[in-house]
């Protein structure tokens, strides 16, 4: 018998907005020892289909149509909220994207560690203390005397995603559902979290569901893989069929979106447009002082898009807004198309950041909610004096066409798209002023894998067709090799490795960058 | 932590100063004083008064003057009440009106606090609803208006409650805390039910329902810490707000506190009485804000952190 089986779940959602089927009719087995992976882009459904049978999903909008889970024999979806209560965070726990906020900012992590076992098991808050100090030694966190007493704010991402597994498995769970637990993390992180899983899920013999929107992250540790598409399930087989034998296609789709190959280089004489010299941006808080940027020299060719890959903290994005003078520098200079960055006064700058832009990480948090497209599109042509009131509608209109925006979007406000085409907006923002420069700071990293593919060749077209050079930061080596021609990787503020995309990747020198390319998720399938 | 408090007290110094700077000219620079009056007085009389209460000196001299007495503690005798100083009477007023503060603040947190949640927990149903409703109609009723009301409902038709004063029968002073609370239980439910619901989307509100754990706990453990937030910001300009209301309140109900000193020595004059009053309450407003700033740090751990950096 399997551990979990869902057959014919279907779940409905009725908003204002009007009704639509998250999940449609879906089956599929979850087996003791065994990870499942479910595929597929936001609003495929994989969440919800997941939530619905712990009842997690708010009830209304939700409702579950129809639908049999057995858990050990036991329907999930006939129990009453109190018998559901029982089974979560005892015998089917969760994990989540973001551990940034999913833990509690306001408890140390010890109180929130313990919940499950006094609340399922009656232990004495002593006893289940001991118990969390056992598991965050097995998660991989060191002085757990120390550590258990501190709150979610003074961990990283990666230890904080560490705590929430031992909040998960502290009470030995039969079945662990983890919600894109890695999507958040460094490339690094991720290769971290995903062995620390797959080991744990080997040690305990439990049965997981792993959700992801990105193929090449389970490729190295899922048995079976069911990929969905818009609530419907469209694919299911055990790893190797789905990477080399895939039938649906979008999991063609999918596979192809995983970034795998490097781009060609040109053969154009290098001509340098952007120089960075002996560049320092340090940060001053009342105990020390934090070298982002330390001592940094290098070069953007014309036409060129160099990628700056480094993990969070290696100061890749201050070197990004250093350029553009969206910081101040500590010391060195920054050179564009001959003129010294630094030494500009306030219109000197004016006129300088016209022709370098730049787009930013998060398409949620960077564009105005209260200004449209049209808005947001026309302020940098008015603002810079390139088009007259009565111009700038076409001028907007050309721009929505060259980034892939239909027409009739003009007047809608950022709420109304998703995050692929908030992209697009950004790109549309930051190319306004026909810009020669654009530092692009992780623009795909929030975005599902297949709109990250098709924003990175939107930014390739545009780069041909407008001339640009572009500064690409990114944790993602994957992506970079995707996009650029040289890489610069960097570490603690300083550069480790520069070259060619091919030889980086071909023939790392620094065993950094080694890591970093081992980190890769589904290598040893996507090579083969 | 300590340095935080510390710093904030010594930039309360120069506020202070501040107020008692403007609030000496200011009086001075207003017609007439504490000796005029309809009915002529023997000007060598006046003149004796004058110079008891050091109002011959010239202006500046009577504010060094009395900036020296400031410092010792001292804020004076009064004008109008002769043979009493301003220590006094501030002494005797102080414990009536700070009785009637700490009896709205409580009604405010108690009632404004508990609808503010469980409106929270139904958004847009009754439950949310009428709590709500409640509330705008708090926020727009004024005090003088209130006050009146309840008097004429439960003191004359229903005859429950006593009309007026202040400890002399049993239940005379449900109707002015009442009175005074009302508000600020209103504004209390608007934050609350505003910062429960911000807290309760939050995707740890889910990890702790994906635990297992019941929903009274969810919203109790989980939910209350950061939803009060808000409303502990709140309390310091709060308390302001209802030392300077405390004066109608006093005056509807013939309560004998603080508030009625500080109204009645503008409108006398009393020079003396109008700066120590000034002076006090001031300084009570800006330790109670520290206070509120002390709560909310010690609430959220980040800010915790932010402060002993």
């Amino acid at each position: 018998m399997s551990l979990l089986s869902v057959s014919d779940l279907r779940v409905d959602f009725n908003t204002r907005n009007g009704h639509t089927i998250a999940v449609n009719n879906i089956g599929f087995s979850v087996e003791k020892g065994q990870i499942t992976a479910i595929i597929g882009e936001s609003g495929s459904g994989k969440s919800v289909a997941c939530y619905s049978l712990l009842g997690l999903l708010p009830q209304p909008p939700a409702s579950i149509e129809s639908g049999q889970a057995l858990f050990e024999g036991q329907d999930l979806l006939q129990m009453s909220e109190a018998e559901l209560r029982a089974i979560r965070g005892r015998d089917i726990a969760m994990i989540f994207q973001d551990p940034m906020t999913c833990l509690n900012p306001f408890m140390t992590i010890g109180d929130q560690l313990i919940e499950p076992l006094v609340y399922h098991k009656n232990l004495s808050k002593k006893d289940a203390l001991a118990r969390a100090k056992e598991l965050l030694v097995e998660v991989g966190i060191r002085d757990p005397e120390t550590t258990i007493n501190n709150y979610p704010h003074e961990f990283s991402g990666g230890m904080r995603q560490r705590v929430m597994i031992a909040m998960a498995l502290i009470n030995e769970p039969k079945l662990l559902i983890a919600d894109e637990p890695t999507t958040a993390l460094d490339v690094t992180i991720q290769a971290q979290i995903l062995k620390l899983i797959a080991e744990l899920q080997t040690k305990r013999d439990i049965g997981v569901i792993f959700i992801s929107h990105d193929l090449a992250v389970v490729a190295d540790i899922a048995d079976q893989i069911i990929v969905m598409e818009k609530g419907h399930l469209v694919e299911r087989g055990n790893r190797e069929t789905i990477f080399r034998d895939a039938q649906h296609p979008y999991t063609q789709k999918l596979l192809a979106a995983i970034p795998s190959n490097t781009k060609a280089t040109s053969t154009k004489p290098p001509e340098p447009l952007v120089q960075v010299a002996n560049l320092k941006t340090y940060f001053e808080t009342p105990s020390q002082t934090v070298k982002a940027v330390d001592d940094v020299s290098f070069q953007i060719n014309k036409g060129e898009i160099l990628g700056l890959v480094g993990e969070s903290g290696s100061g890749k994005s201050t070197i990004g807004r250093s350029i553009l003078r969206l910081l101040s520098i500590t010391d060195g200079t920054v050179t564009f198309a001959g003129t010294d960055v630094t030494a500009l006064d306030k219109s000197g700058l004016k006129n300088m950041r016209r022709r370098m832009q730049m787009i930013f990480q998060d398409p949620y948090a960077s564009l105005n909610p209260r200004m449209s497209v049209y808005d947001t599109l026309a302020e940098p042509l008015i603002l810079h004096g390139l088009e007259s009131r009565k111009t700038v509608e076409q001028a907007v209109l050309k721009l929505m066409d060259d980034v892939g925006l239909a027409r009739a979007f003009i007047r809608k406000y950022p709420h109304e798209f998703s995050g692929g085409q908030r992209q697009r907006i950004a790109i549309g923002r930051a190319l306004a002023t026909k810009p020669d420069f654009i530092v692009a700071d992780e623009p795909v990293s929030a975005l599902d894998v297949t709109i990250q593919a098709q924003i990175l060749d939107l930014m390739l077209d545009l780069g041909q067709q407008y001339g640009l050079t572009m500064l690409f930061v990114s944790h993602d080596l994957a992506v970079v090799r995707h996009i650029a021609d040289r890489i610069i990787v960097l570490y603690h503020g300083k550069i480790v490795e520069e070259g060619s995309s091919e030889a980086l990747f071909k023939n790392p020198q620094q065993s950094y960058t080694k890591t970093l390319l081992q980190s890769i998720p589904g290598q040893s399938l996507l090579a083969s | 932590m300590w340095r935080f408090i510390f710093g904030r007290l010594l930039q309360a110094v120069p506020v202070i100063f501040i107020v008692i700077t403007a609030t000496f000219f200011l009086v001075r620079a207003a017609p007439g004083g504490p000796f005029d009056a309809e009915k002529a007085v023997i000007p060598e009389v006046k003149a004796a008064l004058e110079r008891q209460y050091r109002l011959d000196l010239p202006l500046h001299e009577q504010y060094f003057a009395y900036l020296g007495d400031l410092v010792q503690g001292d804020l004076g005798p009064s004008f109008k009440y002769p043979g009493r100083s301003i220590n006094e009477l501030i002494e005797s007023g102080l414990p009536v009106t700070a009785e009637l503060g700490a009896y709205a603040l409580l009604i405010a947190l108690i009632i404004g606090g508990l609808s503010g949640i469980l409106a929270a927990l139904r958004p847009n149903t009754l439950q949310d609803y009428i709590p709500m409703s409640m509330a705008m109609i708090g926020i727009c009723m004024p005090t003088f208006l209130l006050g009146p009301l309840l008097v004429l409902f439960f003191g004359i038709e229903l005859d429950w409650l006593p009309v007026s004063g202040w400890g002399d029968i049993p239940g005379d002073k449900i109707m002015p805390s009442i009175t005074l609370g009302a508000a600020y239980a209103a504004y209390v439910a608007r934050l609350s039910r505003a910062g429960m619901l911000e807290v309760l989307s939050q995707d740890y509100i889910r990890t702790a329902r994906a635990k297992g754990l019941p929903e009274w706990q969810v919203v109790i453990k989980h939910g209350l810490r950061g939803g009060m937030l808000p409303v502990v910001a709140f309390l310091g300009p709060a308390f302001a707000g209802l030392l300077a209301g405390s004066f109608v309140v006093e005056t509807i109900f013939q309560i004998p506190g603080l508030g009625r000193f500080y109204v009645q020595a503008a409108f006398n004059r009393d020079y003396t009485m109008i700066l120590g009053t000034t002076v006090f309450l001031s300084t009570l407003i800006v330790l109670f804000n520290l206070l509120s700033d002390i709560v909310a740090a010690w609430l959220n751990p980040r800010l915790r952190a932010q402060l002993s950096e």
